[in-house]
């Protein structure tokens, strides 16, 4: 089969590689019709996480075709159109048992803090990923679902991640009626978030980026109110501004590792490796919320310290509330949610690169370029 | 934004009222009740364990010393078997997981230092192939003439510009480096010769 693989930070290619075998009785090997690239892949990309191994394939957001099943599969049959949540989680645990499948204690060796994730290093378990023609699926009974008849394909593989990730963010905002919510970051995610504020009774919604392609979508796609930082001295000033200097009430980092704004942070984590990520955005988040506020983070961070101003959110007494998206328990409201037209996942898509040409798809959505927003990946035999 | 001329016990009043964002938006305050909202109650019990038939799943075999946590009491029942650790930075990692656990920074800059040993082996490893790794398709630059790679910069005012001329330097920098140490093993070995 084909496979993106990485080369080293900056760099992939397609290879040929074996089709994946079945490992567990449990295991299905799903025939990739429709994958993406996430903003997340751009941290293996650039070569920040911890253990990532020449010749891995990333990818955690696709959908596919049931190709084969192992002996213990009940749910699923061979030919069966399946989406499959980007967190591999194995339905029993003691956290899988209370709904947290995003911290599922049973796929991952490599580490106890996180989950298994699919393309996502080793430190997320070592499974290859979806950017290729097949891929292993751990625990077939308990992650995939079948796509509902109704939904199109593009709807499908952008609710394996992106869509419930930043739905994610606004709930773990815990927003009440009238809230002013504020949402660092107009990607993928940010943009779902600013959606579902509303969705939660928001009363204002307010999104920062330094993008302007990107703040006009949260204008048009998310009704907010946008601020690109890079016309304002200080943008956690604005915010206060904005707020009758008390700040916003919900506080949501949807940037994570990579934030821009402050170009010592960027460079010692995101190029030099010495941080587990850019806490531009998770510090702007602390300082804009009102004291007694929420601060939910979705941003993803690597594993190593970050220069976090843990002060500020003690002495204002935040709440700040984090995880990986459970992304098979959202999918009931969310599926209502698309099927009533209040979210409209593939109205982000942007652009879509042949499997062949992922190189290109990874140095375009790295560089910010053409516009680009969500990146889908089309495998070559789909 | 209000004209408050002090801090008060009241909310600052919203430019728009419910009725307004509710025909303004559409779905407005559809999930307003967090029963509503999925994963409430929090840590809730699930009785159908989502589909799993067990309560703790069969294990699978383990091919080779599978590393690990040591923050694990044992090897998960289910985990991923690509890229098993191989050479120097296969011996990194396996000491970064046997020595240190994930509370120690050592055992992230391992894992980062044993990142860097494989990239620069297999770049080198990839000279001896018909396949040699391409800086040029592989780094996916072609997308610069491509996807308008100047007009989506200048004029811009964005923020990451400054830090995106450091990208070159990073990728370029095991190329330099490689050459370098070839260049430098050609001499030693030439000198060697004329001795």
């Amino acid at each position: 089969m084909r496979a993106m693989v990485y080369r080293g930070p900056y760099k992939v290619r397609v290879e040929d590689k074996d089709i994946p075998a079945i490992e567990h009785p449990n295991d299905a090997v799903v025939r990739v019709t429709l994958g993406a690239i996430c903003g997340s892949d751009l941290h293996l990309y650039h070569g920040m996480m911890p253990d990532t191994r020449i010749g891995h394939t990333f990818g955690h957001e696709f959908i596919g075709v049931v190709h084969a099943v192992g002996s213990s599969v009940q749910n699923l049959n061979v030919g069966d159109r399946v989406m499959v949540p980007f967190n591999i989680f194995c339905g029993s645990c003691w956290f899988c048992a209370r709904g947290l499948y995003s911290n599922c204690h049973n796929v991952n060796p490599n580490a106890s803090a996180i989950g298994g994730i699919y393309g996502y290093s080793h430190t997320c378990g070592g499974y290859d990923g979806g950017q290729a023609e097949f891929v292993r699926v751990p625990f077939a009974d308990v992650g995939p679902a079948l796509i509902p008849d109704w939904m199109s394909d593009e709807d499908a593989v952008l609710l394996t991640d992106a869509c419930p990730t930043g739905y994610f963010g606004a709930q773990l905002g815990e927003i009440t009626e009238g809230d002013v919510v504020v949402v660092f970051g107009a990607g993928p995610v940010g943009l779902f978030a600013a959606k579902s504020a509303w969705l939660m009774g928001a009363g204002r919604v307010l999104v920062v980026d330094h993008l302007d392609y990107r703040l006009e979508k949260a204008r048009t796609f998310a009704h907010a109110e946008t601020f690109n930082f890079t016309e304002h001295d200080d943008i956690v000033l604005e915010m206060k501004k904005q707020t009758d200097f008390l700040g916003a009430d919900v506080a949501i980092d949807a940037v994570g590792a990579e934030a821009d704004g402050n170009l010592l942070m960027h460079v010692t984590s995101a190029k030099l490796k010495l941080q587990g990520g850019s806490p531009v955005a998770l510090n702007w988040a602390i300082d804009a919320v009102r004291k007694g506020g929420t601060v939910s983070v979705v941003g993803a961070y690597g594993p190593l310290f970050s220069a976090v101003k843990f002060g500020d959110a003690m002495n204002k007494g935040l709440t700040i509330r984090a995880n990986q998206c459970p992304v098979k328990r959202q999918w009931p409201r969310l599926f209502e949610h698309v099927k009533n037209g209040y979210l409209t996942p593939s109205d982000i898509v942007t652009h879509r690169f042949p499997l062949e040409d992922i190189a290109e798809g990874y140095h375009v959505f790295s560089a910010k370029l053409d516009g680009i927003i969500k990146p889908l990946v089309v495998p070559s035999a789909a | 934004m209000t004209d408050l001329t002090g801090y008060t016990p009241h909310k600052p009043p919203l430019p728009e009222s419910p009725e307004q964002l509710r025909a303004r938006i559409p779905g407005w305050g559809v999930d307003l009740s967090p029963a509503d909202r999925p994963s409430h109650p929090k840590l809730d019990f699930r009785d159908d364990l989502t589909g799993a038939h067990w309560e703790f799943p069969e294990r699978q075999p383990e091919k080779w010393p599978r590393e690990r946590s040591v923050e694990h009491q044992f090897l998960t029942p289910v985990f991923g078997t690509a890229q098993p650790p191989r050479g120097v930075a296969g011996a990194l990692r396996r000491l970064s997981y046997a020595r240190f656990s994930e509370a120690r920074a050592a055992h992230w800059l391992l894992l980062l230092a044993a990142d860097r040993v494989d990239a620069g082996g297999a770049h080198l490893r990839s000279l001896l192939t018909l396949h040699p790794d391409n800086p040029v398709t592989e780094t996916g630059v072609k997308g610069e003439l491509t996807h308008h790679g100047a007009s989506s910069r200048l004029g811009k005012n964005r923020a990451d510009v400054k830090h995106q001329l450091l990208d070159p330097v990073i990728v370029a920098g095991p190329f330099v480096a490689a050459a370098g140490a070839g260049i430098g093993a050609a001499k030693a070995l030439a000198g060697a010769l004329r001795r």
